[in-house]
């Protein structure tokens, strides 16, 4: 019930927004957190939880260094 | 990666039990063959993640009832629909009359309570900390329209009491994969105090096969330390969207929940605060469980106590096409994920 997926913001209009998955453009809640266009979101059961941090295609790669660096 | 994968399929340290306490996680590492890339000497067992799976009798009959009600219509996420009260599931219902009606967001309520204000709709608030801020976003919008004929039946559950549960009441844990949507809302921070009392080590985790390795070895090293690692931090913060939880906070309050197979547990639950009650469509004191098939082991498969593949009905009479259990009905539920994915019991 927890799933959440990622789409990118295409148009906001005051508390709602239009996010892309793949193509398919859905409609969002968005008085969680500010959006703009362009923004990488989170989405759950039709609400923006959250932003992406730019750097998440670097992620995983970091996260390994901080596991060598705190293990 | 390569010596990530090595390490865990080599390991020969001390036995070590870890427990996911999200079904999205349940179904990931079963999907993902992760329990296979495992040295014997770790195991992965799942906890109380998912949400439908907990849910008790007492909450499913209130809403069997409620869509019976002329004027009345249960909005519920898909999961809900076949998971049995203590006689009948809603699709039971539905097929007998009732009104259901299965959305994709809580927010596309607004829209049916608007066109149709005769009728009341009470949508079934079911989920964990991911969950809760949504349906706060909805009761805002249907504040702020004047909208009165849509309630919620909340079931709404908190994690770091049930995970305090687990170790107080049944321990054997060495570490938890700690829940990333969840974390998204409450921040990583939610763990430390667990992570102090009982020195376990908590990583929260993404969804990636990859993701979730990284976990499961940062707790195999980390094993006996008290210790909260964010690995998931492209999106999960160390406290979290504030935002979310100040929404959370207006409209809803702590209270005592019912878990299937732990009972109530204080302070697990999140009911609406008293000057939002007319909002709420009777969700108190719904915390009886029964009237399901008796040799049914979901409530210990759902602490972990034992694996799914150690239920005798697991494969032959429950299945996923006639499943007995909340576990094997819902997507995120260790049975489905155990019987779909061939785990064993590892």
């Amino acid at each position: 019930m927890c799933v959440a997926l990622s789409g990118k913001v295409v148009s906001v209009n005051g508390r709602r927004a239009t996010v892309a998955f793949s193509g398919n453009l859905v409609e969002a809640e968005a008085g969680l957190v500010r959006v703009k266009p362009g923004d990488r979101v989170l989405v759950h059961a039709g609400c923006i939880l959250q932003v992406l941090s730019e750097d998440e295609g670097r992620e995983l790669e970091e996260l390994y260094r901080e596991l060598e660096e705190v293990l | 990666m390569t010596d990530v994968r090595a390490f865990l399929r080599d390991y020969g340290g001390p036995p070590v039990r870890l427990m996911e306490v999200c079904g999205t996680h349940t179904a990931q590492i079963a999907r993902c063959g992760i329990p296979g890339m495992l040295s014997p000497a770790i195991r992965l067992i799942s906890g109380p993640g998912c949400p439908v799976c907990v849910t008790v009798t007492a909450y499913l009959d209130r809403l069997v009832a409620l869509c019976m009600e002329p004027d009345t219509t249960v909005l519920t996420f898909g999961d809900l629909m076949r998971v049995r009260g203590s006689r009948r599931s809603l699709n039971d219902a539905k097929a007998a009359g009732g009104r259901v009606r299965m959305l994709y967001s809580p927010m596309d309520a607004l829209k049916l309570a608007r066109e149709n204000p005769g009728r009341l709709y009470v949508f079934a608030a079911v989920g964990f900390e991911t969950t809760a801020p949504v349906y706060a976003m909805l009761l805002e919008r249907a504040e702020s329209e004047g909208i009165g004929n849509l309630k919620l039946l909340t079931s709404l559950k908190t994690m770091p009491p049930v995970i305090e549960w687990i170790c107080t009441n049944q321990g054997g844990v060495d570490g938890f994969l700690a829940p990333g949507h969840v974390s998204v809302i409450t921040g990583s921070r939610i763990f430390k105090p667990l992570s102090d009392r009982f020195g376990l080590p908590f990583v929260v985790a993404g969804f990636e096969g990859e993701q979730i390795l990284a976990a499961v070895y940062a707790l195999v090293r980390l094993r006996g330390k008290k210790k909260v690692l964010n690995l998931y931090r492209s999106v999960v913060t160390e406290r979290g969207n504030e935002t979310a939880q100040q929404a959370v906070r207006r409209y809803f309050e702590p209270c005592g929940a019912a878990w299937r197979g732990m009972g109530i547990i204080p302070g697990s639950g999140m009911i609406l605060r008293p000057e939002y009650a007319r909002f709420d469509a009777g969700s108190a004191g719904l915390d009886e469980d029964r009237g399901f098939d008796a040799r049914c082991l979901c409530a210990k498969v759902l602490t972990g106590a034992i694996a799914p593949t150690s239920c005798p009905m697991f494969g032959c009479e429950c299945t996923p096409r006639t499943p007995r259990g909340a576990c094997m009905i819902s997507q995120e539920g260790s049975c489905y994920n155990y019987f779909v994915n061939g785990r064993g019991p590892q």
